[in-house]
């Protein structure tokens, strides 16, 4: 089993900085071998995750740091985000019934339509959540 | 991202340009819903636009169903292929009132 760090990237949770992210995303997808379309929903998913911290986790409190890391393991690649905010309530992170047309609540969903698997929680230490997210890229 | 507007067939035209996300998307928020509030029908041309996320879907949603509320006329003009295959994953391709431009919405009114 081989595993490929891609990316590790440290950004405040500043929305202005989101298109930096999306960036570096969409290149580290395409070194890892994902043609142009995968690529671009792997940027929306991730996006997705980071946007749920800026607003949810962090509150719009910009100082807040987040942390990405890619790695490619045997074609599997992992996204993982972390923050340093309060611990959120994990069973409030649901997305809307996409019946139910209203604006919001269409993040989460991205991230499990995109994303073959999905797992968050919080860190060790008791201040901090993560969302680890994996793509099947063969 | 920028916006440009203009009046045409009746219409106010919202026209988004660039990469529409959390860091700009409560800006087309305000103009939708500045031009909804002043009894304008409205269609947001999307030709332009190279990426929009669920931050960008929420405000043509609530330009839309403001619009409902008011009995204003909605749509969607131009949408890229970009910002097409956003709105098909949140299954809202069937939702809004989406046309190739201008002049194919105003057929469609009659």
């Amino acid at each position: 089993m081989t595993e490929e760090h891609l990316l590790k990237l440290y950004f405040p949770a500043n929305p202005d900085r989101l298109c930096l992210v999306r960036a570096l995303v969409k290149r580290a997808s395409e070194i890892a071998g994902c043609n142009s379309d995968l690529a671009e929903k792997l940027v929306l998913a991730v996006n997705e995750a980071c946007m749920n911290v800026i607003q949810h986790a962090y509150k719009g409190d910009y100082s807040g740091e987040i942390v990405l890391e890619i790695l490619n393991n045997d074609n599997r690649l992992l996204f993982r985000v972390k923050d340093y905010a309060a611990p959120i309530d994990l069973e409030c992170v649901k997305h809307r019934d996409l019946d139910d047309i209203r604006p919001g609540g269409l993040g989460t969903f991205f991230i499990k339509e995109i994303m073959d698997e999905c797992t968050m929680g919080h860190l060790e230490d008791g201040v901090g959540n993560y969302l680890e997210m994996i793509k099947k890229i063969r | 991202m920028n916006i440009n507007t203009r009046e045409e067939g009746g219409y106010a035209i919202i026209e988004l340009i660039g990469e529409v996300d959390l860091s700009c998307s409560p800006v087309a928020r305000k103009q939708i819903l500045a031009c909804l509030k002043a009894k304008q029908d409205l269609l947001v041309d999307l030709s332009a636009v190279t990426y929009i996320d669920s931050s960008g879907v929420a405000s043509l949603v609530e330009g839309y169903q403001t619009a409902k509320k008011q009995n204003l006329k909605f749509g969607l003009i131009g949408v890229s292929d970009s910002a097409m295959s956003v709105l098909q994953l949140a299954r809202l391709d069937k939702v809004f009132p989406i046309h190739a431009n201008v002049e194919e919405r105003l057929r469609a009114d009659g």
